[in-house]
């Protein structure tokens, strides 16, 4: 801070740190703690708002977890989160790997380009396309009959599907920070263990995830942050036959906003998603031994 | 334990694509022999390294170790270990972890492989130092924990890839010695590629000189030195000054050739025949100050320069074409009283000078 002050000068240092902290307790610490506020709030009807009854309590947080139906959801929803994540490492690590290490020149450049081009449209649409392929009279089914490996077309939706469309709608999320990793080890630590006697498991095992592990820490918690956010794909996913029972626990919370009319329990749902993603980002710091300011990179 | 393997070249080349990389090598390293390949970058010395590795396979030839073919070998399977350029020491591991390393991959337990790293770290003198970090050993001591990585997995052939070369110069002296005693203790053969002479000349048993992907010659330091094979070896090893002529008499192993310059007569080793174009190459320090009484192989010019070096002095002379020689001259105590601009004959003796065929990499 007294860097940026003494670099832009008094005024302008002030006006550039005005400026962000403006942004961050507007946009963010305000926000929240109006959340937090409504969370600890009887949802009552707006006569006898800041009545009597309008008082602090916990009673939202507690329906979450006495509501077995909601709690189960919601641990669903992180454990599935978690899944897609690890899912998203595995697809993602040879190919971040193969580009960092292996290819070179315009073959590399074409793939990046296979990678990003399917980002330029909507995450809504990306799910579609594989909504498409496991709907009823899908490629994947029609695939199947086809093979003569099932007559009558598979109901494909569930949570499988759910976590499917997710791994793809995040596959960048997770291969950019692991590809930027990679890519920054010497390629002599590779060959030099491999001289030595190294076989590829413990190659990746003893240099390169060792290496990696501050792009695999950002890919984890951008992907698991995305997935047990997101309202979109899981949506969309259900509405495959089959897919009713995989409901996320966001679409609980907008139901709550948008359905129910409940804006303290959705809030304090929200905030109760808000704190298990804080304890993930912890967690995966802790597990990779990375500090914040490597995973901000 | 340690011990050393021949190596043999037969026949190898390496093509990639359009650019061949090292053309039809043929040569034979002997077990515990400390061998270099000296050239400039991009003779292909490093793509021999590699292809005795086994990073690479010949595009064709064979390449031998301790008598065994090694085609379809690759790399984790031969028996030699290579010390990399820039080290590849594993950032992230213990200095002793990086020395076994090696073993670690063979499955060797960890009681073992410690007690192991220990007696390495100790020939290479970082005994105690086991438990730091690579990050925190000095340049030379990296240096040595990469070797000790590379002999941890007893490799009979240690391939060295210019490790010295991050190295400042005196560090760089006190590594050629160390490198030079490890090799004799442990008696394994050494392959190291250099671009610096200096290097391959202290430290060598043998060396091979190379160009444009050939090699030029293959001898002792001292042969390399006093009988370079051709023009460019003349050129490359040490210092030399070079006259093209014409060879006007040959006889008894020794010839005269016409210059500009006048007649300069020189060992003629490959016989070359009276008529033939030559080269004539001499070293600096063959050359002296001329007396009266030196009618043959004198030479006169402008001086240039005189750059003092403390025990020797390097008198520059510009020729009347523009060309300059160089005549180093022992520092005998007395001053040199040559003033920039003054006539000075330099001469040489008849067998301190070699004629060679004209090579198409050094012009006269």
């Amino acid at each position: 801070m007294r860097d940026v002050l003494h670099r832009f000068g008094p005024a302008t240092g002030a006006l550039v740190l005005g400026t962000v902290a403006l942004w961050v307790i507007l946009l963010v610490v305000l926000p929240q703690l109006f959340m937090i506020d409504m969370s600890l709030r009887p949802n009552l009807p707006p006569a006898a708002r800041g009545g009597p009854d309008d008082v602090w309590s916990m009673s939202n947080y507690v329906t979450l977890f006495t509501n077995d139906l909601h709690r189960a959801i919601f641990w669903r929803t992180i454990v599935s989160a978690a899944a897609v994540t690890i899912l998203a490492l595995v697809v993602c690590y040879p190919v971040a790997y193969y580009l960092a290490q292996e290819v070179r020149g315009p073959t590399a450049a074409i793939f990046v380009l296979g990678l990003i081009i399917p980002f330029w449209v909507n995450e809504i649409l990306r799910t579609f396309s594989w909504f498409l392929i496991l709907s009823r009279n899908g490629l994947f089914n029609q695939v199947l009959m086809g093979l003569g490996i099932t007559a009558e077309p598979l109901n494909l939706g569930g949570v499988g599907a759910v976590m499917l469309g997710m791994v793809y709608a995040y596959i960048l999320f997770m291969v950019f920070p692991l590809y930027n990793a990679i890519e920054s080890l010497d390629k002599n630590q590779i060959e030099a263990a491999r001289d030595l006697g190294a076989s590829w498991p413990r190659i990746h095992a003893r240099v390169v995830i060792p290496h990696a592990k501050p792009g695999i820490a950002v890919g984890c918690i951008m992907t698991f942050m995305l997935a047990a956010g997101t309202v979109a794909v899981p949506q969309l996913m259900q509405a495959l036959p089959g897919g009713t029972n995989a409901r996320w626990f966001t679409q609980i919370i907008y139901s709550l906003f948008f359905d129910g009319g409940d804006w303290n329990a959705g809030s304090a749902y929200a905030f109760a998603l808000l704190a298990a993603c804080i304890v993930f980002i912890f967690v995966m710091m802790r597990l990779f031994k990375v500090g914040i300011a490597d995973v901000a990179k | 334990m340690l011990a050393g393997k021949s190596v043999s070249l037969e026949n190898v080349s390496m093509a990639f694509g359009d650019f061949v990389a090292v053309r039809d090598a043929t040569l034979e390293i002997e077990a515990g022999e400390f061998f270099s390949f000296l050239g400039p970058s991009g003779c292909g010395k490093t793509t021999i390294l590699r292809l005795i590795s086994g990073f690479n396979e010949p595009t064709t030839g064979i390449v031998k170790i301790g008598g065994r073919v090694m085609a379809g070998i690759p790399a984790n399977r031969r028996p030699t270990a290579l010390i990399f350029q820039n080290l590849a020491l594993f950032p992230l591991m213990k200095v002793w972890e990086n020395v076994a390393f090696g073993l670690e991959a063979r499955g060797v337990d960890k009681a073992t492989r410690r007690k192991r790293a220990g007696e390495l770290l100790e020939l290479v003198a970082l005994e105690g130092q086991g438990e730091k970090l690579v990050t925190q050993l000095s340049g030379g001591q990296r240096q040595r924990v990469a070797i000790a990585r590379g002999l941890a997995v007893e490799p009979a052939v240690l391939l060295l890839d210019e490790p010295l070369s991050a190295l400042d110069l005196k560090l760089r002296q006190k590594m050629r010695a160390e490198l030079r005693s490890i090799q004799k203790e442990t008696g394994v053969t050494f392959i190291y590629i250099t671009h610096d002479q200096g290097e391959a000349l202290t430290m060598s048993d043998r060396i091979a000189v190379m160009s444009q992907g050939r090699i030029e010659q293959v001898g002792s330091p001292d042969a390399i030195y006093r009988d370079p094979a051709t023009a460019f070896v003349a050129t490359f090893v040490g210092e030399s000054n070079v006259f093209l002529g014409r060879i006007v008499e040959a006889a008894n192993g020794v010839a005269t050739i016409e210059t500009r310059f006048g007649r300069l007569s020189g060992r003629n080793p490959e016989g070359l025949a009276t008529g033939a174009e030559a080269q004539l190459v001499v070293r600096p320090e063959r050359c002296r100050l001329a007396t009266d009484q030196d009618p043959l192989n004198r030479l006169t010019g402008q001086s240039r320069r005189v750059d003092f070096e403390g025990s020797f002095i390097n008198l520059v002379l510009e020729l009347d074409d523009g060309r300059e020689i160089v005549a180093q001259l022992t520092n005998h105590g007395e001053a040199l009283h040559i003033t920039p601009g003054e006539a000075v004959s330099i001469g040489f003796p008849t067998e301190a000078a070699l004629l060679l065929e004209p090579g198409a990499s050094t012009g006269a």
